[in-house]
């Protein structure tokens, strides 16, 4: 393998993407509306599996090349297109309502970032400096995913948030050396059937209240209270 | 022999539990006489190794955590609290065979207390220290609850229990935060804890063991408690019990944190101290209970220990070996003091409910003449918890005044300032108990009996008598020969502060320094005896022969009816009004004492009535704040049921931000 340290194309590119990564985060943030939404997903998805395929290509680890389709031809293509489908037949393609405003969103998202390094980078000195750094960025990754879940009011804004988090994971395993193929796999694979089962919801909750707001779930439990 | 004493002891405390599994299944007898034979055992093994110069030894056992065996450990401080413990347990199991009526469910817990207690005492780690003190908690929590069938007794063993369940949560904190789980005293003492984490041991401790010793403000479970067990039990609760959570903090700051401690270490042990002294002295003159007066008493004693206690750490940590060697010693001496009479105190009051029928002073009465061993040992105590000369009770307040005193060279004007406020609220708190030890003899033991039951009373059966002749004649011997037991409690002098007693306490004097004036007790019990024998003579001399029974000046009631024809017993003064002056001067400060009197209107026949109360200001600041806090707690836990999803998600959410700030703040430190 390699070596990888500051200056070298392999980390700088590796970095790049890791940042790019976490760019669209923010784009997934910023939009307010559906469509764009999942197409910034998408486009999450895409650099994610091109990241994947640079670890693969640095480590020579040839099971990345797996993860990288595995994250391109699902996450990057088949879920945006499903989700696409999903808007659709809703037709709730016009706005997206969020609970906290875009600037406060983003506000907060930058302080979670800042946080995400302040743990990361202490904790992991023994560790080669391109894990470090994108193990900072896979978790800034993973908390805006959370931000996005609890920032929107619709279930369908609320997976991608999670679909989102995921990728973070995703991240964080191909930045590491060794990282066993199984456990990505299980990961698509779960997050695949939470997405089966999120969208089996999104028609079941539509069909009771003629709206995707999951806050309207919680009155069923006020009723027995 | 000194190889022996362990397995020994161990050897008793095994009997112990085996007298438990008898008693499970033999009932109460059993449980009374294993404990008697164990107990005495006990004594005998610990007064042999005290009076061997008590040298240190270690057995392991296989007790505690899987996979490490537990460390029994003998120095001075435990066997002279072992003696203790086991001499009141031998007169407490006496007490136990008197008992009558129904066998209870709640025998074999007596001897599982006497054997927690023990191997609290006996603990050479931390986590055989817990089990030890925990099984103590539990066994007493049991005895407590022994009369389950009242509604107040419930009560009682309920608030002992909450108190006991925060008391543990600290011990076993304070512990752990001592040293590395399982590590036996020596290695905590080659490292103590410093600076931070020495004050929380501290805090910890203070909590932990002092709620079950009594130390205010965690004193309000005594009361109750000490009202609801049976005698034998409230004996052995506040003679023993109370010691071994003292011990627990002695062995805790004194030996196991080191003498590198700071000096302000003894200050909250002084506060909390005096703050009990003053407040459990004040409600011993309210309480109309007799056996809550005792309690109350007990908050008041162990408080002036705790002062001496705090005292003497002070004064370690300002290099005054001889000042902190007489405060420990007279701290140790008033807690084997208070630990014999109030043991003795607890049986008779237990022989008085089995023989009176009552435990309300409103309802005694006249028992010195249908009681009188009970009667005779109640005197003596009464005079012990009064502080008078020659008694037990006198010699520890003496020895403690006596070192407050000399605590004006640790310090300042500031500090002399502050241990005359102390002096004074000793005083104060001293007076106010010689005042409730007049109020519970005058009314429980002398004047007409209030009511049939109490005129019918019965002295209690020999096992009783004998107990508390037993706890008489050592209180009696404590009193004269002081030294005695000073004698006994030097190596743990030696092994606590450097500074013992041996020099300043000969055979018949007692002196706070070494070249002063001192205490000689038999001396004050010779010369008054022979004032007595005078006074005595005289009035035998010109008395009129014969005596006669005339009417008692009876407040101004109206008359009689014609069967009494001295009055009515009922108008005799009884405890709350014995109490109103204090409650009235002190009270309303101290305890937010009110009184309403409820007349009835003009053209009724009904009585007036007369109603007071009045509040602990522990129960007043500390524990219904905390009542409403847990309130808004709970609350605030009911609605998180009620979230909805994306709030229960942002709760996650800010839980794991929260924590990645203490993450990242406790990294930059």
């Amino acid at each position: 393998m390699e070596r990888m340290a500051i200056g070298t194309l392999s980390y700088d590119a590796a970095h790049l993407l890791g940042a790019l990564v976490l760019a669209l985060s923010f784009g997934l943030l910023s939009q307010r509306r559906l469509g764009p939404v999942i197409n910034a997903y998408a486009m999450q998805a895409i650099v994610l599996a091109a990241a994947a395929a640079w670890q693969a290509h640095v480590q020579h680890a040839p099971e990345l090349y797996l993860t990288a389709a595995v994250a391109l031809g699902a996450k990057g293509v088949a879920m945006p297109l499903a989700l696409h489908a999903i808007v659709r037949r809703l037709r709730i393609g016009k706005s997206v309502e969020t609970a906290l405003g875009i600037f406060p969103t983003m506000a907060l998202g930058v302080a979670l970032v800042a946080l995400a390094v302040l743990v990361v980078l202490p904790t992991t000195t023994q560790s080669q400096t391109l894990a470090r750094d994108d193990l900072s960025l896979a978790l800034s990754v993973v908390l805006l995913g959370l931000l996005m879940m609890i920032s929107r009011r619709t279930a369908i804004t609320q997976v991608i948030g999670f679909l989102s988090l995921e990728n973070g994971l995703i991240l964080a395993a191909v930045s590491v050396n060794g990282m066993p193929l199984v456990v990505e796999l299980s990961v698509a694979v779960l997050v695949l059937v939470g997405f089966v089962v999120f969208g089996v919801f999104f028609f079941r909750i539509r069909a009771e209240f003629d709206s995707l707001e999951t806050d309207h779930l919680d009155r069923i439990g006020s009723g027995h209270r | 022999m000194t190889d022996l004493v362990l397995p020994w002891l161990g050897l008793v405390m095994l009997g112990l539990c085996g007298t438990a599994a008898m008693a499970a299944v033999s009932g109460d007898r059993a449980a009374g006489l294993g404990s008697l034979v164990a107990c005495g055992a006990g004594a005998l093994a610990a007064l042999l190794h005290l009076l061997a110069g008590a040298p240190e030894a270690r057995l392991a056992v296989p007790l505690g955590l899987a996979g490490r065996s537990g460390l029994l450990a003998i120095d001075g401080v435990s066997s002279l609290f072992l003696l203790l413990v086991m001499t009141i347990g031998v007169a407490a199991s006496a007490a136990s065979l008197d008992r009558h009526g129904p066998p209870s469910a709640t025998a074999p817990a007596f001897p599982v207390f006497l054997a927690g207690m023990a191997l609290t005492l006996l603990a050479g780690d931390g986590v055989t220290l817990v089990l030890g003190f925990e099984a103590m908690s539990l066994a007493s929590f049991i005895l407590v609850a022994t009369d389950h069938r009242e509604e107040t007794v419930r009560k009682a063993a309920l608030l002992y229990l909450g108190i006991a369940g925060l008391g543990a949560v600290c011990l076993v904190a304070a512990l752990g935060l001592m040293g590395e789980t399982g590590v036996g005293f020596d290695a905590i003492r080659a490292h103590p804890p410093r600076g931070v984490r020495a004050v929380a041991v501290l805090v910890l401790v203070l909590i932990g063991a002092g709620s079950k010793a009594g130390l205010a403000p965690l004193h309000v479970w005594l009361p109750p408690a000490h009202a609801a067990a049976p005698g034998h039990v409230s004996a052995l609760m506040s003679g023993a019990m109370t010691k071994v959570a003292l011990y627990v903090i002695v062995r805790v700051l004194f030996d196991l944190a080191g003498a590198g401690q700071p000096g302000w270490f003894g200050v909250p042990l002084i506060a909390m101290g005096l703050a009990g002294a003053v407040i459990g002295a004040l409600r011993a003159n309210m309480e109309t209970d007799i056996k809550a007066v005792l309690a109350c008493s007990t908050v008041e004693n162990v408080g002036l220990i705790a002062i001496g206690l705090g005292l003497a750490f002070a004064a370690r940590a300002a290099d005054l070996p001889s000042l902190a060697g007489l405060a420990l010693g007279a701290a140790l001496l008033h807690a084997m003091g208070h630990g014999v009479f109030k043991g003795m105190l607890f049986l008779g009051a237990g022989s008085i409910l089995h023989g009176a029928g009552s435990r309300l002073m409103e309802r005694l009465g006249g028992l010195i003449r249908p009681m009188p061993y009970t009667a005779c040992a109640m005197l003596l105590g009464a005079a012990c918890l009064a502080g008078l000369p020659p008694s037990a009770g006198f010699a520890g307040e003496w020895l403690l005044f006596q070192s407050v005193l000399s605590g004006i060279r640790l310090g300042g004007l500031g500090v002399q300032i502050a241990i005359c406020v102390l002096a004074g609220g000793m005083a104060l708190a001293t007076a106010l108990a010689a005042s409730a030890a007049v109020r519970l003899v005058g009314v429980a033991l002398l004047g007409r009996p209030r009511t049939p039951r109490a005129a019918a009373a019965t002295e209690s059966g020999p096992p009783l008598r004998w107990a508390v002749i037993l706890l008489g004649l050592l209180s009696l011997g404590m009193g004269l020969v002081p030294s005695l037991v000073l004698g006994l409690a030097e190596p743990a002098l030696q092994h606590l502060s450097q500074g013992g007693m041996a020099q300043r306490a000969g055979l018949l004097t007692l002196s706070p320094h070494l070249d002063g004036p001192g205490y000689l007790p038999l001396g004050v019990a010779l010369l008054l005896g022979f004032g007595v024998a005078v006074i005595a003579a005289v009035l035998r001399a010109r008395a009129v022969a014969g005596h006669r029974t005339g009417p008692a000046w009876d407040c101004g009631f109206g008359a009689p009816p014609p069967w009494l024809p001295n009055g009515d017993p009922a108008t005799q003064y009884a405890g709350g009004s014995f109490a109103q002056p204090l409650r009235r001067a002190l009270g309303v400060a101290l305890l937010d004492a009110d009184e309403t009197v409820v007349m009835p209107p003009p053209d009724d026949v009904a009585p007036a009535r007369f109603a007071e109360h009045s509040v602990d200001p522990a129960d007043r600041l500390l524990f219904a704040p905390a009542g409403r806090l847990r309130a808004v707690i709970s609350g605030l836990a009911d609605r998180m049921t009620f979230l909805t999803v994306r709030q229960s998600l942002a709760v996650l959410f800010a839980a794991l931000v929260l924590f990645l700030v203490v993450v990242a703040v406790l990294e930059q430190a």
